[in-house]
């Protein structure tokens, strides 16, 4: 039996959590545990509205930990990330997922937080003055914390971002695997790029290699085939009902030459 | 253990029953209201048999806490019918032959209905999208996408 308890702040549903208990935004991953009677011996929740709110700051855009897929699309402030909000779930799922839920989605889910991971966004959590970056709360998932919101820096170039998603199923399917990149460029040289994987380990990743190889260099052919030949260093792939782990890393690299590909092509 | 009381809107009309603790929305509206339209598929947020919505948005009730709707408006395949007149949709579906076995059905409507309701003019794209949390393993889609696109270029019957 799960109990849920409703607080009317986030502070003092940090102070409830524990051992025992499970903290619940949009439920659309952790119902199914409570409906097969595995979920949590407590649910906590939060009834604050002011964690669904989407503020607009200096450099970039301030999302509410409560903040669904939906919310994301009805955003005009969050355009660089609607490709990817329009490819989480279906259309029940958009209304109902959290940005913040989808950082603790287990593999295979969790393509959003690859795109906030490849924007250099920040996670602000509840009673922690600074924020963290999105590598931290992936990384630690467990004892992270609660968020009260996410911080997504808006890139200078838009066109510097792009996204895509495999799935067998289309439009709604799960990932094989998902691609987030964001290339910043400075006199046409690429620094800083990030790569991130979705569904190529326990969370979202960042491929070292790919990143290695397209540090410097300007997006031409040459650049685009050393980063998709390097393209799995870095994730740790493995198999499921989806894919196996052979198929996703002989697969990946095709998917990020053909990503790198269309952003050279503008 | 504590059921809570839940005070809410179906359809229009004010409910209240007792939801017990972890309950979800589904067997809350079947059992304990009464409203046997929305389905039990997967439990698992992954057919969409149990769509509704909730203040005008579709959710998965399988995936809804029952005590998250106090004071809500929540909306099923029962309310679509006025009566006897059946809502545009639903004699579009009998028209085009978009339910089999009927299962999806509920959910499907409620999808569709939720889209036209924002988008009275959508592309088959926005339709195909629309229903694409819903899964229909008779029809292969094609007479469901045909009978929504007919009531949303006034097509339809009635």
């Amino acid at each position: 039996m799960t109990i849920v308890e409703t607080y009317p702040t986030l502070a003092e549903a940090a102070r409830a959590m524990g051992r025992d208990a499970a903290y619940m935004a949009g439920g659309t991953l952790l119902m199914r545990d409570v409906n097969e009677g595995a979920g949590p011996a407590r649910l906590i929740r939060v009834s604050d509205p002011g964690l669904t709110r989407v503020q607009t700051t200096g450099d970039g855009v301030r999302l509410g930990a409560g903040v669904t897929m939906a919310g994301v699309l009805a955003s005009r402030e969050l355009e660089v990330l609607h490709p990817v909000a329009r490819l989480i779930g279906g259309p029940q799922v958009r209304n109902m997922g959290t940005v913040a839920g989808n950082l603790f989605a287990a593999h295979p889910y969790g393509d959003f937080a690859a795109a906030l991971l490849a924007l250099g966004a920040l996670v602000v959590l509840a009673g922690q003055g600074s924020a963290r970056p999105v590598e931290d709360v992936l990384k630690a998932r467990d004892s992270a914390g609660l968020v009260e919101a996410i911080e997504v820096p808006r890139p200078r170039d838009p066109r510097a971002f792009a996204f895509h998603k495999v799935s067998r199923v289309k439009p709604k399917g799960v990932s094989v695997l998902s691609i987030a990149v964001h290339l910043p460029r400075e006199g046409g040289r690429i620094r800083d790029p990030r790569v991130v994987f979705g569904a190529m380990g326990p969370t979202p990743l960042r491929s070292s290699g790919a990143e290695r190889a397209l540090e410097g260099h300007a997006l031409d052919t040459a650049t685009i085939d050393r980063a998709a030949a390097a393209a799995c260093e870095g994730l740790a792939p493995f198999t499921d009902q989806i894919a196996t782990e052979w198929y996703r890393r002989e697969v990946a690299g095709v998917h990020l030459r053909r990503l790198l590909t269309r952003m050279e092509q503008g | 253990m504590a059921k809570t009381p839940v005070s809410f809107t179906l359809n229009g009309s004010p409910r209240a029953a007792f939801a017990d603790p972890g309950q979800n929305l589904l067997e809350f509206l079947r059992r304990d209201v009464g409203d046997l339209s929305p389905k039990f598929g997967c439990g698992q947020g992954t057919c969409g048999a149990c769509t509704v919505t909730v203040d005008g948005e579709t959710h998965l009730a399988c995936l809804v806490l029952a005590q998250t709707v106090e004071g809500r408006d929540v909306g099923t395949a029962s309310g679509l019918a006025r009566g006897a007149q059946l809502d545009p949709l639903q004699e579009a579906f009998m028209d085009h032959f978009a339910a089999q076995c009927g299962y999806c059905t509920a959910g499907m409507l409620i999808s569709a209905r939720a889209l036209l309701d924002r988008n009275p003019r959508p592309t088959r794209d926005e339709v195909v999208e629309a229903i694409s949390g819903n899964l229909c393993r008779c029809t292969g889609y094609e007479p469901i996408i045909a009978a929504i696109l007919s009531v949303a270029e006034g097509r339809a019957r009635a």
